[in-house]
């Protein structure tokens, strides 16, 4: 099973829409730096909404939020969304 | 005196008149004298080459709302026109709704041609797939705006005018542009008398994706606006900075020459709502304006300010 972090890279990937391979970035990699626009930031939001089946309340719904994906690990996990396998 | 009460005395002056939908006015020559002066009075302190300069018709290319992200972002406030495209066939159906009070519109068609969202946005589609210099080129543009948000505050117009200097460029210079008249902005309104506070902003952007792409617009401060007093006590917007960062570049396909993408920063000044706040801080009365005021926007008792 995939890590929640291995189920973020996916969406981000598929979502994304970046110039750079979202497989070869860290953790902490800031995706705004490495390409993610605004627009496609918030397709990355809804994707990941049905990915988990949650849904970002507005205090989320802020730049930082997916910044990396490692902050939008912790975001979904205080969503509820387990750390664990996915 | 709040919104109900100015557009009263408004309509009371003479200076407006209802136009039968909510957010929509006919000028009074005396009006229009006032929003013509103001347009000469940011003219002369742009000081932009006449080849740089146009006036934008009221209707635009619907492939530009597109472009510019509006319809994306804020579906809910665009205009698109729609006329009736069918044959002898097709229009009884119409004529039978027409007739009996129904909704003849849905025999309507969209056109290609749309309401201008913003001024610049008909500048952008010129340079689309071309290169424009690193060193900048700042444009004077005027553009006849519709924004769908009926309202019976006199601030908030379905119909507006917008005069822009907006900067096509390298990122540093769209910044610089956008910081520069800022300053210079305000000093200009000021000058007139009003009370300009200069506030970081957002646009509008719809639902809950809006709520995000605002969010992300405040936290990077890529929007001021100059507000002031206009139809209440609290201040609303009569002039706004924007710096597109590479949106208008990425979204027209116009780049430096050298791969990188252009950036662009836009001032506009909000010709109506500049004239409706000289009108809340001078009175309606536009005989009694301080003379100051009335000879930096060379108005005079004669129709359209002329002089």
């Amino acid at each position: 099973m995939p890590s929640l972090l291995d189920t973020i890279r996916g969406v981000v990937q598929a979502h994304g829409q970046m110039p750079v391979d979202v497989s070869g970035l860290a953790d902490s990699a800031d995706l705004y730096q490495n390409g993610l626009t605004s627009h496609a930031s918030v397709n990355v939001m809804l994707a990941l909404e049905d990915s988990f089946d949650v849904e970002f309340p507005d205090a989320l719904l802020k730049r930082s939020t997916f910044q990396s994906l490692e902050a939008i690990a912790q975001a979904l996990e205080t969503l509820g969304v387990s750390p664990g396998a996915h | 005196m709040d919104s109900q009460d100015f557009r009263t005395s408004l309509f009371a002056a003479g200076l407006l008149v209802d136009g039968g939908v909510d957010g929509l006015y006919h000028r009074s020559f005396a009006f229009e004298g006032i929003v013509r002066g103001v347009e000469r009075y940011v003219t002369r302190a742009g000081r932009v080459a006449d080849d740089h300069r146009f006036f934008f018709s009221p209707v635009m290319a619907r492939s530009a709302l597109v472009s510019a992200g509006y319809v994306r972002s804020f579906p809910d406030l665009i205009g698109v026109l729609s006329s009736f495209t069918g044959g002898d066939r097709e229009l009884p159906a119409l004529l039978e709704d027409l007739e009996s009070g129904g909704d003849w519109t849905t025999h309507l068609s969209a056109l290609d041609v749309a309401l201008c969202s913003a001024a610049c946005h008909n500048l952008y589609p010129r340079f689309s797939h071309h290169a424009v210099s690193r060193d900048g080129q700042v444009f004077e543009v005027q553009g006849v705006c519709f924004r769908h948000e009926p309202s019976p505050d006199p601030a908030r117009m379905q119909s507006f005018r917008m005069h822009e200097f907006v900067y096509l460029g390298s990122p540093e210079g769209a910044f610089a542009h956008r910081e520069e008249w800022i300053t210079r902005g305000g000093e200009l309104l000021r000058a007139l008398g009003l009370d300009i506070a200069v506030v970081v902003a957002n646009d509008p952007f719809f639902g809950r994706v809006g709520r995000m792409l605002a969010n992300g617009q405040l936290e990077k401060e890529l929007k001021f606006e100059l507000v002031a007093p206009i139809s209440s006590d609290t201040p609303g917007a009569i002039a706004s900075a924007n710096y597109h960062e590479d949106h208008m570049g990425l979204e027209f396909d116009i780049s430096l020459g050298d791969g990188e993408v252009m950036h662009s920063a836009c001032f506009g000044f909000g010709l109506d709502r500049i004239a409706l706040a000289l009108i809340r801080r001078h009175g309606t009365d536009l005989e009694s304006w301080p003379s100051d005021v009335t000879e930096r926007l060379g108005m005079d008792a004669g129709g359209f300010g002329r002089s």
